[in-house]
Order: structure tokens, then C-alpha cells, then sequence
């Protein structure tokens, strides 16, 4: 940890070490809150504590003994796992023909995902409610795989193609030389070199997909679709005079360990990745 | 081309006659090229037009039409009726005014923040890794249960921040109510602000400004004259991508406020509209008027980006 600077005083290290716990503070405040109130035991759950006075799996063994979580924990890694799968396949394709090749429409393509990036969602709802209602497919995988998947194209686009052009051209051309066609340099060459900006995209656009509200709220309306983030909003206590907040911790902490895990797991990879598309080197 | 041009108006001299099968199959690669680039880019862009060009059509026609679910045989073609209810409509001049607002106040924080949190990564002696990685996981956190972690934090009774605050139901009065929303908000997003600014910070030589410093210049000098000069492209961009993003603000609101006390948003307001009021003909209008804002916001963005703006010189670059 020490010695990276020269300049390096004991009153500096002081000065960076306070910054540092303030950051890692904010940063983590509101999520050890959500742990901590999820470990509650239902009587010291309206404390009002920082830290639970009794620790409790009770609130977990609630949310895992009905189908109302398991179900929607069921439908978010399905629909995220199968919108994340195409939208990376069809991201691919079309990152490799904008980074290497050259045809009219290139730029088309480019600006039309940049205007879907920053599309209002909402702007979506309404008419995806009536179409999708009409289709057959409201409240059903699809129904929610479709928009998914449109939103998650610009990102993968984006962070796919600043991948591939870090990957040396002349290996592209070798592989022409020696007689493949360009479907096969892509498929043989180009494809494993890029496997890292792959995986990277694969998990940005898994977070996305993970994340989103505004759609899986007004698509779905029953446990069929419904995915975590909105089961979590209708959570209700076992009855009526229970305060849901305990299952509602337990079920938050539950979808959030393993993104958060992901985070640290691939910091360096999702911090490139983020920033790859944005700006440019 | 300009071969093409020679070798039609010039039919005498030697040159055009090897240049001719040359051309051709130069062209024939080229065709190739282009129908391979069409072939690849078409599933994505067909799906992207498919779940956003359409819907956006048809909004437009549902727009126009009295369209209530709960009425269905009073459907009925009234043109821009529509659009003089929800114009006339003071809650959603609330809703328009409460969205500006929480874009502008939350922005302009994340800006100064994200810039801190940034510079802090950047240039931190100490506990470097420890600093970047925590900073990491508002960004990967679920938002409905950011949104949770805070709704029970103010809340009388259970929560710790209502407690040390006096026990007052901040979440129901509009103005307290708004300012929750709005640090809950910065919390999300500021470090997504401060990646994108590193991103710009890491491309300020530091040559440059060890050589400004020997002429004397101050650091916050170094940092206004030098550092801000250069990142500008990247602070232009975050600004944009969080601009347009805190426009939808949708998930914060629906868990803290739900929109009571009039704190909806421009999209909580249409998702109450349409799904709560089943009324589709009024959420399609306020679908397409928030698309025309969102328009405006982004025209005016790339206006002022001019060069900058991501994807004007991708044909040059790509």
C-alpha cells in the first residue's frame, strides 16, 4: 500500500487515509443498513439501531418459504441470463462490422444506438403496454427480453467495438492471407482475442438487465414474469400488521450480494469497460 | 473514382487498361464487405428499430385518441384533445418542474462530487484499491433496494437517520421528501460520474502540470487552467449520459414517495396514468411530450459539444 508517491509524510498519509474512510463510508453505509435490518428478528426490527440487538435468519427463512420470492428470483436470472445472452450475441456482430469493416450506414447505426441509449424509457411504456397486450406477449419472458434487450445493444455496441480496436488489425489480415474468408477471420482470429470485452460486456449488460424497474413493473402482472426488484414493492408482511421491511431486506440483500461480488471480482474489467464507450482515448 | 472518371472520358493511352480489371476486383471485395457489414449489424438494428421506432408511431396515434381501458367503447379519434388536458394540466406542470429540478440540483452535486471522488482516486497515495473498489458498488447496486435502504432509513421508528433527526416523517412533505430523493439519487450515480471523469482525468499529461507548478501556479490555477481545459470532452459527455438519465428518474421516486404530495416525476406521473389509471391515451401523450423534452435536452447537449459529442467522428476513428 505505501510507497507509491516520493513525497510521502506521515501528515499526507493521515490526510489520504481520512479521505478514504469518508469514501468508503458513503459508499457503504446504505448497504451494510440493508444487511443490518435484514438480520433483525422481527421484535427489534422497529428499533431503529444501526446495528441489530438480536441476529435472526428468521427474515430469510420467510422470503425462501414462499413462491412469491423464489419465483420472481426464478424469473430475474432467467430473463436476465437470456436478454444478456443475445443482446452480447447481436452487440457482437455488429461492434466487429463497425470497428473493422466499412459500409454505407456505419455511422447510421452508431448514432441511432446512441439516440437508444438515451431514449426516456418511459416514453416506451405506453405503447409497449398496448402492443404487447395485443401480441400475447404482456406479462410473459419475452415481453420483458424484448426492450432488454434493445437498451443493453447501445451499451454492448459501445464497449464492444472500443474493445475491438485494440486488437491488432495484422492478425486479421494473416488470417486473410492464408485464405479465410472475413467470416472465418471473425470467427477463428478475432473472437478469442476478444473474449475479455465479451465477458466484460456479457456483465454490464447483466447489471443492466438486473437493475431495471420502469419495465418489469408495467409488463408483468403476475408472479409469472415478475421479477425481483418489483416482487420486492409488492412485499407485504404475513400479515397486516406486520412491517414487510424485514422480508424486504432479506430479498434486497439477497439479489444484491452476488452483483456486488461480480463488481469487486472484475473492478478493473467493469471500470474499462464503463468508460470505454463514453470517452474516448 | 477518379480512375473511373479518366477512363471514361479518356479512351486513348495505356493506363486505363490495367487499372480496369483492378478496379473490378477491388469492388468485388468490397461488396463482399459491405453485405457482410449489412448482415452483421442488421439483427441488432432491426431489433433496436423494432422495439423502439414502432412503439414510438404508435404512440403518436394513440396520442390522439380518447383511449381508456376502463372505457373501451368510448374510444375515439379527438386529435389533439389530448394534449391540451395534459398541457392544461397542473400536475403535470408539478411533474415537469419537480424533474427539472431533481436533474438540475442532483447533476450539478454529482458534477462537484464525481469530480472529488475522481481526483481522490486518481491521484490517492494511500489505499488506492480500497478507494476504487468501494466506490464501485453504489454503481452495481440493485437501485429498488438502494431506494429500500433509504425509504427505512427515514422512516419514523425504523429507521436509524429518522431517529437521529428527531423522529420527523420526512418522506411526507414534498420539499423534505424531494431532498431524500435527490440524495438518494446522488448517492446511485455519483460514482458512475466519477469513473467517466478519471476516465478524462487520466489523459491530462503530467508533465504539464509539474511544469505549471514550477512557474508558480496555484493548484486549484493548475486544476481551472489545465486539468478542466482538457477533460472537457469527458466532463461534457458524464454531464450528458447523467443528464438524460436523471430525467427518467422512475425507480427512486416509486420506492421512497411513490409520488404522493406531489413529487412525481414526468415518467412516475405517466406510469400512474397508465397503469394505475389504465388511461392510454393520456400516457401516450405525456410518452411523446417526454420524448420532444428529451429531444431538446439532447440537441442542445450535442450543440454544445460540437466535435466532442460521442459518435460525430466514429467513421473517421472506427
Amino acid at each position: 500500500m505505501a510507497g507509491i508517491g516520493g513525497a510521502e509524510t506521515p501528515a499526507k498519509k493521515w490526510g489520504w487515509g481520512v479521505l478514504n474512510t469518508v469514501v468508503v463510508i458513503y459508499a457503504l453505509v446504505p448497504v451494510l443498513w440493508i444487511v443490518s435490518l435484514s438480520f433483525k428478528s422481527s421484535e427489534t426490527l422497529a428499533d431503529g439501531n444501526f446495528i441489530p440487538r438480536e441476529w435472526s435468519l428468521e427474515n430469510y427463512q420467510n422470503i425462501f418459504s414462499t413462491s412469491e420470492f423464489t419465483r420472481a428470483l426464478f424469473n430475474s436470472i432467467g430473463i436476465a441470463i437470456i436478454a444478456t445472452a443475445i443482446a452480447v450475441v447481436f452487440g457482437t456482430m455488429a461492434a466487429y462490422a463497425i470497428a473493422r469493416l466499412d459500409f454505407p450506414g456505419k455511422n447510421l447505426l452508431v448514432g441511432v444506438s446512441l439516440l437508444i441509449a438515451m431514449f426516456p424509457q418511459v416514453s416506451l411504456v405506453s405503447p409497449l403496454f398496448e402492443i404487447e397486450r395485443s401480441l400475447g406477449l404482456f406479462d410473459t419472458w419475452p415481453g420483458l427480453i424484448l426492450p432488454y434487450i434493445t437498451f443493453a445493444l447501445p451499451l454492448a455496441i459501445y464497449t464492444l467495438s472500443a474493445f475491438f480496436r485494440e486488437i491488432p488489425w495484422e492478425l486479421e489480415k494473416a488470417a486473410k492471407m492464408d485464405g479465410a474468408t472475413p467470416g472465418q477471420a471473425f470467427r477463428r482470429v478475432i473472437a478469442p482475442l476478444a473474449a475479455p470485452g465479451v465477458f466484460t460486456t456479457a456483465i454490464l449488460v447483466f447489471i443492466f438487465c438486473w437493475n431495471d424497474f420502469l419495465f418489469a413493473i408495467s409488463l408483468t402482472s403476475t408472479e409469472q414474469s415478475r421479477t425481483v426488484p418489483v416482487a420486492l414493492s409488492f412485499f407485504t408482511g404475513s400479515s397486516q400488521f406486520e412491517d414487510p421491511a424485514g422480508s424486504i431486506a432479506a430479498a434486497a440483500v439477497v439479489i444484491t450480494i452476488p452483483i456486488i461480488l461480480f463488481v469487486l471480482f472484475f473492478q478493473r474489467r467493469i471500470v474499462a469497460g464503463l468508460t470505454s464507450g463514453a470517452v474516448k482515448g | 473514382m477518379s480512375q473511373t472518371t479518366t477512363q471514361d472520358t479518356a479512351t486513348t493511352g495505356a493506363s486505363p487498361a490495367p487499372a480496369a480489371p483492378k478496379k473490378k476486383v477491388l469492388s468485388e471485395g468490397k461488396r463482399a464487405e459491405r453485405r457482410l457489414g449489412w448482415l452483421l449489424c442488421a439483427p441488432a438494428a432491426l431489433t433496436m428499430v423494432a422495439v423502439t421506432g414502432w412503439p414510438i408511431l404508435y404512440s403518436l396515434l394513440l396520442s390522439m385518441q380518447r383511449f381508456d381501458l376502463k372505457f373501451p367503447d368510448r374510444t375515439e379519434w379527438i386529435w389533439f384533445d389530448n394534449y391540451i388536458t395534459v398541457l392544461s394540466s397542473p400536475y403535470w406542470w408539478n411533474a415537469v418542474w419537480v424533474t427539472v429540478l431533481l436533474t438540475v440540483v442532483t447533476v450539478a452535486v454529482e458534477l462537484v462530487l464525481g469530480m472529488s471522488l475522481a481526483l481522490i482516486m486518481h491521484r490517492a497515495l494511500v489505499g488506492r484499491g480500497i478507494v476504487r473498489t468501494t466506490t464501485l458498488i453504489p454503481y452495481g447496486i440493485v437501485t429498488v433496494v438502494a431506494a429500500f435502504s433509504w425509504r427505512f432509513a427515514w422512516t419514523p421508528g425504523t429507521g436509524y437517520l429518522a431517529e437521529a433527526l428527531g423522529g420527523d416523517p420526512v418522506l411526507t412533505e414534498k420539499i423534505p421528501a424531494l431532498m431524500v430523493v435527490g440524495l438518494a439519487e446522488i448517492w446511485k450515480t455519483t460514482p458512475f460520474m466519477a469513473l467517466l471523469l478519471m476516465a478524462g482525468l487520466a489523459l491530462v499529461p503530467d508533465d504539464l502540470l509539474k511544469a505549471a507548478a514550477m512557474d508558480g501556479a496555484s493548484g486549484w490555477q493548475r486544476f481551472i487552467k489545465i486539468t478542466v481545459p482538457i477533460m472537457k470532452p469527458a466532463i461534457l459527455v458524464a454531464l450528458l449520459f447523467r443528464t438524460l438519465d436523471a430525467f427518467r428518474i422512475f425507480d427512486n421516486l416509486f420506492v421512497l414517495t411513490a409520488g404522493s404530495q406531489g413529487t412525481s416525476s414526468v415518467s412516475m406521473l405517466t406510469y400512474n396514468n397508465l397503469i394505475k389509471g389504465l388511461n392510454l391515451g393520456i400516457g401516450s401523450t405525456m410518452s411523446v411530450l417526454i420524448f420532444i423534452m428529451v429531444a431538446i435536452i439532447a440537441f442542445v447537449f450535442i450543440k454544445l459539444f460540437g466535435t466532442a459529442a460521442p459518435g460525430s467522428d466514429d467513421g473517421g476513428k472506427r
